[in-house]
């Protein structure tokens, strides 16, 4: 017979340490991982998007106990827990509040990424569970989106499931097989219900925990971008690290105060959001013979849909192709490898034949999925010496100036009618969006960084 | 395969067109007046509205989510909605359903009329909020014989719902000028289209070039209207009090929440200077 393992603890810490690691948990991710001190304001929203990840899930238990995923009744149901249910109108409000709030949060959560580097080496992988963290998000905002059953509802889904028929050979099917019906119905609010409340969640939380994990593998990036566990004490500790509990918990529930300050001023005074967050034309029943006179996604999807609409024969013929052999001739005048010339030259003109065989709307597609897409390989694209925005040539801070406003007016036009100026405008923010990716290779190592200190950079409070 | 490839291709740009050319399709729009909003926490104006509504809106259009016994929130008490407003259905637990046949409503007005329990938050717009929107649309109606109910509207051109409050406005015409760039003769040279109706709806048009520059666009001039019960000030008024109920109606719980939302609001506040004064007093210790 097996002995009791023996531990430290004692009564029901004891108990349960002798049965399961909790106090080998509890100092691993909380009381001993040391985390930089140098932490600033953008820190936050990494403990806000797990927040609001909980606000998702725990209104989103009670809003099912009463939504009904049927096409016949599933704008009634909304309103039943508007009206009837107590308190249904908080917990609707949240978790459409939520949903923005939840993009909002991560947009600058991703964002933070990119100013310290915290994507570099060793940090590959727990960025790329960030982005397929983000992928999760948006699909689990696009067919929550439906699940209201509101005009904005039926033809949002109805345009994005279209857009996967675009997609040579197996399109149509495909997109058949996302509605299980010829246009957007019943059949596709039960599969969209479905995915939306139990499978997207299951790989979310899965991506969530790997994504922590991952993060207290290698540690905490800090503004300054220097690795804190390259100078440890005495005792084995860096010199520059602080326990998570107390201090960022403390400092986490300050940022959760300010972030329920301004999450309750939405949710209580404006839920609506002037028509960003509940669009008003959702509030008409869905009607599939009424097409909608303005069919714009929700703001958060906005700069992809820009780029989908920028992508026509003309930008790919007169914008595209000159970049293509622009990024060609860069390759071929820099880059030195035989294979890896080879490679970039196919294709490139792999692309450009592509333009002209398969119509600019598959394009357009392409490149909205690229625009997410190439985030994942953001950690291979930068090659500059330093990792944080601080001790980068300051000219740098230009470059990211001009990608973030490409990424708001892209915003911007999405939401907009299309008009031939917002389509031209939409076309530069394009090229520059995905420039500021493609071009890194080489953009990041020009200039002359500046001394990166051995010690981060702390002002006590 | 370039077949099934272009096939593919037209599908898709046949839905981005549409969805594409969705944007453009607004006209020229009747700017929208402001809806007093004062009146949205005045019970007298909600139970007005109340009044107006269940009298005048729901024969036709139901607020099947709307229940009648909600009326209560309104200081109505569930005596006075079963004697005075409980016409459509038996039960005060129930929604205000109607019993128009959506055949019949098609033969009568073209299409079914819309259900009004949400219709203040579905018209809310960029250019103002749906309460605007019913405000100036309730009260921009004039007589046009062209039109099968006799009534046109000056914001919802072409509106299958008659002038139902006429016997308390009466009966107006209007004179609209129509300015755009003249099509026929060379370009800068406008035209003025003036099209007048009379308090009978009897139409007449005039057209006349203008030399000069100017400016594009619809101008209503509404007559005094004839034959109403109210005056122009007392009509307003009335509209103003259902509009306020409409927009009760869409979202009930609008006073509460924000009701509410002040302590919240004050309770956040304590708890932010609370973790701020916990979080300085641990990182004292930080050097």
């Amino acid at each position: 017979m097996a002995s009791e393992k023996q531990v430290e603890t004692t009564g029901v810490m004891g108990w349960i340490d002798a049965r399961f690691p909790l106090t080998p948990l509890i100092k691993d991710h909380l009381t001993e991982y040391y985390a930089p001190k140098n932490f600033n304001f953008w820190y936050f929203f990494g403990s806000l998007a797990l927040l609001v990840l909980v606000i998702q899930i725990v209104t989103g238990i009670f809003l099912v106990m009463n939504y009904k995923p049927d096409g016949a009744v599933a704008f009634g149901s909304v309103e039943y827990i508007m009206r009837d249910v107590p308190y249904g109108w908080l917990v609707r409000y949240m978790h459409s509040t939520g949903a923005s709030a939840f993009f909002v949060v991560v947009y600058l959560h991703m964002f933070r990424a990119l100013l310290y580097g915290s994507y570099r080496k060793p940090r590959e992988l727990l960025w790329i569970f960030g982005c397929a963290i983000f992928l999760c998000l948006m699909a689990e905002a696009f067919m929550g989106y439906l699940l209201p059953w509101g005009q904005m509802s039926y033809w949002g889904a109805q345009v994005i499931v279209n857009l996967f028929s675009a997609i040579p050979f197996i399109g149509p099917d495909l997109s058949l097989l996302i509605r299980g019906d010829y246009v957007v119905s019943d059949a596709t609010l039960n599969r969209f219900f479905s995915f939306h409340v139990i499978a997207v969640p299951l790989v979310l939380l899965g991506l969530v925990v790997a994504h922590i994990l991952a993060l207290h593998e290698v540690g905490s990036n800090n503004p300054d971008g220097i690795e804190i566990k390259a100078r440890k004490g005495a005792d084995g500790k860096p010199l520059d690290g602080i326990p998570f509990h107390p201090y960022y918990t403390v400092h986490d529930v300050m940022g959760v105060a300010g972030f329920l300050l301004v999450f309750s001023a939405v949710v209580f005074f404006a839920p609506e959001m002037g028509g960003y967050f509940l669009e008003y034309n959702n509030f008409i029943p869905a009607d599939p013979l009424k097409t909608p006179s303005h069919i714009a996604p929700v703001w958060y999807f906005t700069p992809f849909y820009s780029v989908l609409r920028a992508t026509t024969e003309d930008f790919l013929l007169y914008w595209m192709i000159p970049f293509l052999l622009f990024y060609a001739f860069l390759v071929f005048t820099t880059v030195r490898g035989a294979r890896t010339r080879i490679l970039n030259l196919a294709g490139v003109l792999a692309l450009i034949g592509g333009f002209f065989i398969i119509d600019a709307k598959f394009w357009g597609v392409v490149a909205m999925g690229a625009a997410v897409v190439i985030l994942f390989a953001l950690p291979w694209l930068d090659h500059s010496p330093a990792r944080s925005i601080r001790y980068r040539p300051d000219w740098h801070k230009g470059v990211y100036a001009v990608f973030v406003v490409a990424f708001l007016v892209l915003g911007y036009f999405g939401v907009q009618a299309p008009s031939p100026v917002g389509n031209a405008i939409s076309k530069i923010g394009t090229l520059f969006y995905f420039a500021f990716f493609i071009l890194m290779p080489w953009w990041s190592t020009i200039g002359q960084p500046k001394p990166v200190p051995d010690r981060v950079v702390f002002h006590a409070h | 395969m370039t077949k099934v490839l272009r096939l593919v291709a037209s599908f898709a740009a046949v839905i981005l067109i549409g969805w594409h050319a969705q944007g453009r399709a607004a006209g020229p729009e009747y700017p929208l007046d402001r809806f007093p909003t004062s009146k949205l926490t005045e019970q007298a104006a909600l139970q007005e509205g109340a009044r107006l509504f269940v009298n005048y809106c729901l024969g036709c259009h139901s607020a099947q989510y709307m229940r009648y016994n909600r009326l209560r929130d309104i200081g109505l008490t569930e005596d006075q909605i079963k004697r005075n407003l409980l016409f459509s259905v038996d039960k005060v637990g129930e929604g205000m359903k109607i019993a128009m046949r959506v055949e019949d409503s098609k033969a009568w007005f073209g299409g079914q009329p819309p259900d009004l329990s949400v219709i203040a938050r579905a018209r809310s717009s960029h250019s103002g909020t749906g309460s605007d929107w019913l405000y100036t649309y309730l009260r921009t109606y004039y007589r046009d014989s062209t039109r099968p109910t006799g009534w046109n509207n000056a914001l919802f051109p072409n509106v299958g719902m008659p002038n139902v409050f006429w016997e308390l406005q009466g009966s107006r015409g209007v004179v609209i000028e129509d300015i755009h760039a003249s099509k026929e003769s060379s370009a800068g040279a406008f035209m003025k289209t003036t099209v007048s109706f009379d308090a009978n709806g009897l139409r007449s048009e005039d057209k006349q070039k203008i030399g000069g520059p100017a400016k594009e666009g619809l101008k209503y001039d509404f007559a005094n209207p004839v034959g109403g019960s109210l005056s122009v000030a007392q009509f307003d008024d009335a509209m103003a009090n259902l509009t306020a109920y409409i927009t009760y109606m869409s979202d009930p719980t609008a006073q509460e929440r924000k009701r509410i939302g002040v302590w919240v609001m004050l309770y956040l506040c304590v708890f932010f200077a609370l973790a701020w004064w916990l979080n300085k007093t641990y990182w004292r210790d930080i050097k």
